[in-house]
């Protein structure tokens, strides 16, 4: 799949996490979180995996996370991916 | 065992998380109006991951679909049929032919993943005047229905009159409901009580509910769960008795009595019916909830 424009997905709220992703020539990820320190790296995995099951080679992924799991961030990365994609 | 039915927004991942601790014996992931319409696919992706990755130990899941004159039903049943939740809950069903159309797809989604037949059941929810005057049909439409829930907000709108706390206005409705689902011999779901903080109002609310014959009550609050578990379950002196009208069966059939009375009153099969489903109850309550694993 191709990010072909901006998109949003999730909220600010607590355990959950707002992630934007526009079209970008390489793969750039941004994490803020509130339990950066703890869980950074396995946030940026969880995020990669998602991008790598759907086919996703480049874009650009700003996530701020209030401390969701994984299967909330795996969630809203997906919803952002196919609203960027044009699937709804 | 079915007594509360506590709905859960389906794009909340905090309340989502914790469904299961809520004390509910069934928790209902809401796609419907607990979801604006921008937020629909987000909201299914996200109950599809909570359902494949959260437990919800000892908690039924009924998952609220979209009405079938939306573009959304059919996306909602293609993500979460593969998950099994227990029920799938059609909203504004209004005739036997509402549930046939929900019941067919299912099938063909549990076909593609290769899912037995009719493993995922169904629990319409009935919220318009058309869909009460077709309850029995709704409640009898497909072995899939296992029970029917009464909406009371949306049927009050269609009936063009006001919601009220005493529900004069939904009491046909209820009766009905009742009358149809014990005749399709399925169960049968009370309207959520609305004002979250009358305790006492829900309390007899959901005593009204019991006594017409409702088998649990819906909630949007965690704060009415334990109550409507409360009234739903069978009291200390009721399961007493059920014990002591299977006492007396087993010893007038060791002595080949024919008629038996307990307390100067004759036991009769009708009787005998309700103290096994208390028995069944009270087993179900405290002989702690079977794990799945």
């Amino acid at each position: 799949m191709k990010i072909n424009t901006s998109a949003v997905a999730g909220t600010l709220e607590s355990s959950d996490v707002y992630v934007k992703v526009e079209p970008c020539e390489t793969l750039e990820i941004e994490i803020e979180s509130v339990v950066y320190n703890q869980f950074a790296e396995q946030i940026e995995a969880t995020i990669k995996a998602v991008l790598a099951e759907l086919g996703v080679e480049s874009g650009k992924v700003s996530v701020n996370d209030k401390g969701a799991i994984d299967c909330v961030i795996q969630a809203r990365v997906e919803t952002a991916v196919k609203r960027a994609g044009g699937e709804k | 065992m079915r007594r509360s039915m506590l709905f859960i927004p389906g794009n909340t991942p905090n309340l989502l998380m914790n469904g299961d601790v809520l004390g509910s014996d069934s928790i209902i992931l809401d796609l419907e109006d607990a979801v604006s319409p921008a937020e629909k696919d987000a909201a299914r992706i996200l109950v599809r991951n909570a359902l494949k990755h959260l437990h919800y130990k000892g908690c039924e899941i009924i998952v609220r679909i979209n009405p079938i004159e939306t573009d959304f039903w059919q996306k909602d049943l293609d993500e979460v049929i593969p998950l099994c939740p227990g029920m799938i809950m059609p909203t504004k069903v209004s005739c036997a032919n509402d549930v046939k159309v929900v019941s067919d797809y299912i099938a063909e989604v549990e076909a593609r993943h290769g899912i037995e037949k009719n493993t995922v059941k169904l629990i319409p929810l009935i919220e318009t005047a058309m869909g009460v005057e077709n309850a029995f049909n709704i409640a009898s439409a497909d072995e899939r229905v296992a029970a029917i829930f009464l909406g009371g907000e949306d049927l009050t709108a269609d009936l063009r009159c006001k919601r009220t706390k005493e529900g004069n206005e939904i009491f046909y409705a209820r009766c009905r409901m009742v009358n149809a689902a014990r005749a399709a011999g399925v169960d049968v779901y009370d309207t959520p009580f609305t004002d979250v903080d009358d305790i006492d109002g829900l309390y007899k609310d959901a005593q009204f509910a019991k006594s017409l014959g409702f088998t649990g009550k819906a909630s949007i609050s965690p704060r009415h769960v334990e109550g409507i578990n409360e009234v739903f379950s069978p009291t200390q002196a009721d399961i007493d008795y059920a014990h002591e009208v299977m006492e007396t069966i087993r010893i007038a059939k060791e002595q080949g009595k024919g008629v038996v009375s307990l307390r100067g009153k004759m036991i009769d099969a009708p009787i005998v019916t309700r103290a096994m489903q208390v028995i069944e109850m009270e087993k179900a309550i405290f002989g702690g909830v079977e794990d799945d694993e």
